[in-house]
């Protein structure tokens, strides 16, 4: 019986994962009904999360997954405050994980957490460069040579207001050619060598490794994002979303998180 | 806007069948309520104060300039293009024609890249206007235009072709028998034929230069009162401030439909 109650939860998983594609508060209804094995949560997961996460959430959520057979998990990864602006416009989704606790503090205000959010990871600021820096950039200093094109991120988003803030520590005046929207584009502007230097998170530095150094600086000691998560107040399938962040704080998820360049808090 | 002078129109009597009536409400419907959406939240109040902040007027300038300066380049390459492709018959047109929508299926953020692999610093082309003249095209304003002018030069084409296929080669033909070249023939007869569908492609490719974002964002980067345009202090806006992110897009519709209003009026004569 336990056997055939645990199969039939598995098919209606598997029918809601290929019917909600994308869609995922279809899951809710089938959720907690099965409590079979494992930790005893199915259906889907919705997890928005800042961009910056989205290697080491992708591999955490595969992990998870394997884990727990009937779970799924899904992602949207963008910049933390266009997530902010959808879970407060309603977007279904289970948990948030953002970039800074301003961005969070958008969404509890409106009173859309539940709970108090707790910070799982910190991360730092580097200086990326093209690989093998040719430029011998070794400080924020070297930015502002002349002919060195800088980019940062807009001040609007966490990782332009970590380094507006690291910049003001250092007492560095820095005119960038560009105020990208987020992370990921001032790194890939790195990339296609368009610029000489971007200011971008550890972990993104990290996570490019093939076409980027990451040059650390002190400066960035004073400009530390913290990383906030919580679990939404209208999340479809709490029980699941709940396991989900405990999986992220466990030792598993930890030990992926700190290999792609984040501090524990 | 067919162009053919001896259809006089005329009213194709009785009732307007219901079968049109539907969808055409409902079509009109989907295409408004967004807007109506914006104005429900706008906030009203703050309006005065919110428009007056100095990064908003700097923004709409840059938008008007380039996406204007995007409209002419647009026409100076497009108008000859679409009538390459309407007039003459060379092997691999049907090719060349839909590599012209290119720009239309390319999602713009692709574009941009696109753009910086052969204008960027380390570009095909790029790369040797920085070496020969010093010339860098990411993160300046004509780099604007210039993503501007490629997401928005096939909607010029497309429209000016539909037309030139449209109007009556009689009057050129005629042209030609009297003795005048092809150069004469088009300025003096096939463009003045077409200008109604010329301007029409005008002002659509004016529009869709004026709402970019994604090639832009990309290729020139966002840097207030050199390529930030109105899109781009929206987008960024939307990252802390909803309203005043609303306010900003209602400028630019309000702005925008304006001057298409107006422009229309001027140009083509409605119905």
């Amino acid at each position: 019986m336990r056997m055939g109650a645990r199969v039939a939860a598995l098919l209606v998983a598997a029918v809601v994962g290929l019917a909600g594609c994308g869609d995922g508060d279809d899951g809710s209804a089938a959720a907690p009904s099965a409590g079979a094995g494992g930790s005893g949560v199915t259906g889907d997961v919705t997890v928005f999360a800042a961009a910056s996460l989205t290697e080491s959430f992708t591999r955490i959520g595969e992990d998870f997954e394997a884990a727990n057979p009937g779970v799924e998990v899904t992602f949207n990864f963008a910049g933390s405050s266009q997530l902010a602006t959808q879970i407060n416009q309603g977007a279904p989704a289970d948990i948030f994980a953002a970039a800074s606790p301003a961005t969070m503090k958008t969404v509890t205000d409106a009173g859309n957490g539940d709970g108090t959010p707790v910070v799982f990871v910190k991360n730092q600021l580097v200086i990326a460069v093209p690989k093998g820096n040719p430029n011998g950039v070794t400080g924020l200093a070297d930015l502002t040579k002349p002919g060195v094109k800088v980019a940062l991120c807009a001040e609007q988003v966490p990782c332009g207001a970590a380094a507006s803030k690291a910049l003001d520590a250092a007492g560095v005046a820095l005119t960038p050619v560009t105020l990208e929207q987020d992370v990921k584009a001032a790194l890939s502007k790195v990339k296609l060598g368009e610029v000489d230097a971007a200011l971008v998170y550890r972990t993104d530095a990290k996570a490019a490794t093939a076409d980027v150094d990451g040059i650390e600086f002190p400066e960035s000691a004073g400009a530390i994002n913290d990383y906030p998560l919580v679990v939404l107040k209208d999340a479809p399938n709490k029980t699941a979303a709940q396991a989900f962040v405990t999986y992220i704080q466990s030792d598993v998820g930890r030990a992926v998180l700190t290999a792609a360049g984040f501090q524990a808090p | 806007m067919g162009g053919e002078p001896r259809a006089a129109r005329r009213r194709v009597g009785g009732r307007v069948p219901l079968p049109l009536v539907v969808p055409a409400a409902l079509g009109l419907l989907f295409l408004v309520l967004p807007l109506a959406g914006l104005l429900i939240r706008t906030p009203w109040t703050t309006l005065p104060q919110r428009l007056t902040e100095p990064g908003v007027l700097t923004a709409l300038r840059l938008s008007l300039q380039t996406a204007t300066l995007a409209t002419l380049l647009c026409l100076l390459l497009g108008v000859p293009l679409a009538w390459l492709l309407a007039r003459v018959s060379f092997p691999g047109r049907r090719i060349i024609r839909a590599l012209v929508t290119v720009p239309l299926v390319l999602p713009p953020v692709v574009g941009g890249v696109a753009l910086l692999l052969v204008f960027g610093r380390r570009g095909i082309v790029g790369g040797w206007l920085d070496s020969t003249f010093g010339i860098t095209l990411p993160f300046t304003t004509t780099g604007v235009v210039l993503a501007e002018a490629f997401v928005a030069m096939p909607f010029l084409v497309i429209a000016v072709e539909g037309a030139l296929r449209g109007a009556d080669t009689r009057y050129e033909e005629a042209a030609a028998t009297l003795g005048a070249g092809r150069w004469t023939t088009f300025t003096h007869v096939t463009l003045p034929l077409v200008a109604p569908g010329v301007a029409a492609g005008a002002v659509l490719c004016w529009a869709r230069a004026l709402g970019e974002f994604g090639a832009t964002i990309t290729f020139a980067g966002n840097f207030p009162g050199r390529t930030q345009t109105m899109p781009l202090a929206v987008y960024l806006a939307l990252e802390t401030d909803l309203q005043s992110a609303i306010v900003l897009s209602l400028i630019l519709l309000t702005v925008s439909i304006t001057i298409l209003a107006t422009l229309r009026d001027k140009w083509i004569t409605s119905p």
